[in-house]
């Protein structure tokens, strides 16, 4: 049989899973992601592996909470208003400094919203998935390959640093379906000398917890957290650039805003317009190294989105506020089209020629 | 192609149904004055024959969905007009079903009638590059689920194996074998293999009962 197949972006989350290790997952129903559940509950089964559907959202967080607590590769996945009810779990994996995997398969908000795919939780994902002082890292596929590929990255990543790995995909990403090839390298099982695993007799108990009785024991904790942060910052952040060598308007976009600002770049250039785009990878760590490498090259900034403009703050900080910055989004469900980015980018460039 | 009165259209969610629907409903456009397809999707809240909508009224092709289809509105519903396909036995229909044993258990509504009339052909739409259908004995894992939930017996086999956007001349042919073995496994005929239009003049030497597909408007 051929190598590649024909997969939708959440069932290639959900094979990707299970070949990175996986044999755990927890969750609740929930459009647009479903297909990840329902795939985890066909070959679950199978492979020997533990599919559950929980009561709800929060159950499901912290059932993943007590199986990485001993060591094993977990995960859970929702959407945006599941998402919201996993967060208090969230902080408590941090505090924890627990590995784990969360899906978010965006749909648009706020509140129950609709079912439609959305970018909106960019602000949750990267800055405030919980209470507390805790990073995520974030991770934002743009095709369904890299559903799978950045799905094996966040579980290597999450066991690495000890945190938890979200991907923050869209509706769309998750619904779409395209051509894949799944052929992970069996995951070498990383040593966890922490977890609660039973001492048989031989070690001291290993205790998981983010409770401190000390407040400076607590403010130690945190601090060696964000030296960890630090280090990631600075050796973790992905991106792709596209066009941009002798780029004078630069796009930035992620996801399904990126596929749709690719095309539109496209067009432009074929107008001679000047456009190229980066595309971060990882929203946490934001990839600031590309921007710095534009300023004083880069007149405008136009940042393509599924919200009303989130990411384009981590644009004007990465790049100190050099430029001029637009938005160019559609919200509520509407993705916006070649056509509209096309606009923004000749209104960019002195409007039409 | 030659169609009975209705056709229906069922298998494995992702395997293509929707896009072979409206192509069918092209076809049968060309030959009959009266025709409708409807989309009995109960599972997918995107990617939707709705999505045609404009190019199917464009034909004349009448479209029964659900007003649900492509909104916010998060439940199963069943468009009520699809009952216009059993009692009105003027119009020629495709119907697009919804995936896997879930999305055909919508069809048992009006399968008893369908059955009744006795004018329908029943398609079982196969696509060897999807995970969960990679070899026949799978397939036919997927064949009984759906044939125990909507009570009709599949009547034929539509080769629809595709591999998206890439799909090339040889995928295709590499698929005829996987097709012949379902349908030997299975005692029912392969009707039709499709292809996209642009591989058609190349493949039709090659292929019988080759079926063109134009695709349904995409993100790329």
């Amino acid at each position: 049989m051929a190598d590649k197949v024909l997969m939708k972006g959440n069932e290639a989350i959900a094979e990707a899973a299970i070949q990175a290790g996986c044999r755990h997952y927890f969750g609740y129903p929930i459009t647009p992601q479903t297909e990840i559940a329902a795939y985890m509950a066909k070959r679950m089964p199978k492979i020997g592996g533990c599919f559950l559907q929980a009561e709800s959202e929060v159950a499901a967080i912290n059932m993943v909470y007590g199986v990485a607590s001993t060591g094993y590769r977990v995960m859970t996945s929702s959407s945006s208003p599941g998402i919201s009810l996993k967060s208090e779990g969230l902080s408590y994996l941090a505090g924890a400094d627990l590995p784990a995997l969360v899906i978010n398969v965006q749909r648009g908000g706020p509140g129950l919203g609709g079912i439609q795919p959305s970018q909106s939780d960019y602000y949750q994902a990267t800055k405030a998935g919980g209470h507390g002082d805790f990073r995520m890292l974030v991770l934002a596929p743009a095709s369904v390959q890299e559903m799978a590929d950045l799905t094996v990255k966040g579980f290597d990543l999450a066991d690495k640093y000890r945190m938890t790995s979200m991907i923050l995909a869209d509706g769309t990403m998750g619904q779409m379906m395209e051509p894949v090839s799944l052929d992970y390298e069996a995951s070498k099982p990383v040593e966890k000398p922490w977890a609660t695993t039973g001492t048989k007799m031989e070690r001291e108990h290993n205790i998981v917890n983010s409770l401190f009785l000390q407040p400076d024991e607590l403010e130690k904790s945190n601090n060696e957290r964000f030296e960890r942060y630090k280090y990631i910052e600075e050796n973790e952040a992905m991106y792709e650039e596209y066009m941009m060598d002798d780029a004078e308007i630069c796009i930035t976009a992620f996801g399904i805003a990126s596929r749709v600002a690719k095309n539109a770049i496209v067009e432009a250039r074929k107008k001679g317009i000047k456009v190229g785009m980066i595309r971060p990878i990882t929203l946490w760590p934001f990839p600031n190294k590309p921007f710095e490498k534009t300023i004083g090259k880069i007149k405008t900034y136009i940042s393509v989105e599924l919200s009303m403009g989130q990411m384009i703050d981590d644009v004007k900080l990465a790049t100190k506020c050099n430029g001029e910055y637009v938005l160019c989004n559609r919200v509520g469900g509407m993705i916006p089209s070649p056509e509209e980015v096309l606009a923004a980018i000749e209104k960019a460039n002195g409007g039409n020629k | 192609m030659i169609y009975k009165r209705v056709t229906l259209l069922c298998g494995h969610y992702g395997s293509g149904k929707t896009n072979v629907a409206v192509n069918m409903a092209y076809d049968l456009k060309s030959q009959y004055a009266d025709v409708v397809i409807a989309d009995l999707d109960i599972v997918n809240p995107y990617f939707r024959t709705k999505d045609s909508k404009d190019d199917l009224e464009q034909r004349g092709i009448t479209l029964i969905s659900s007003e649900y289809a492509g909104t916010n509105v998060d439940i199963p519903a069943m468009p009520q007009q699809m009952y216009m396909i059993t009692d009105n036995k003027n119009l020629h229909a495709v119907i697009d079903v919804g995936g896997d044993d879930r999305g055909a258990l919508a069809l048992g509504r009006i399968a008893p009638a369908i059955m009744e009339e006795n004018d329908y052909e029943m398609l079982f739409v196969i696509n060897c590059f999807r995970p969960l259908t990679r070899d026949a004995e799978s397939t036919l894992e997927v064949m009984r689920e759906i044939e125990d939930a909507c009570k009709i017996k599949f009547t034929a086999i539509v080769n629809n194996s595709n591999l998206g956007n890439e799909t090339k001349m040889e995928d295709v042919l590499n698929s005829l074998p996987y097709a012949d073995e379902v349908s030997r496994l299975t005692g029912l005929p392969v009707k039709c293999t499709c292809i996209y239009s642009a591989l058609y003049e190349e493949a039709k030497e090659k292929i019988e009962n080759l079926f063109p597909l134009n695709l349904q408007r995409k993100i790329n």
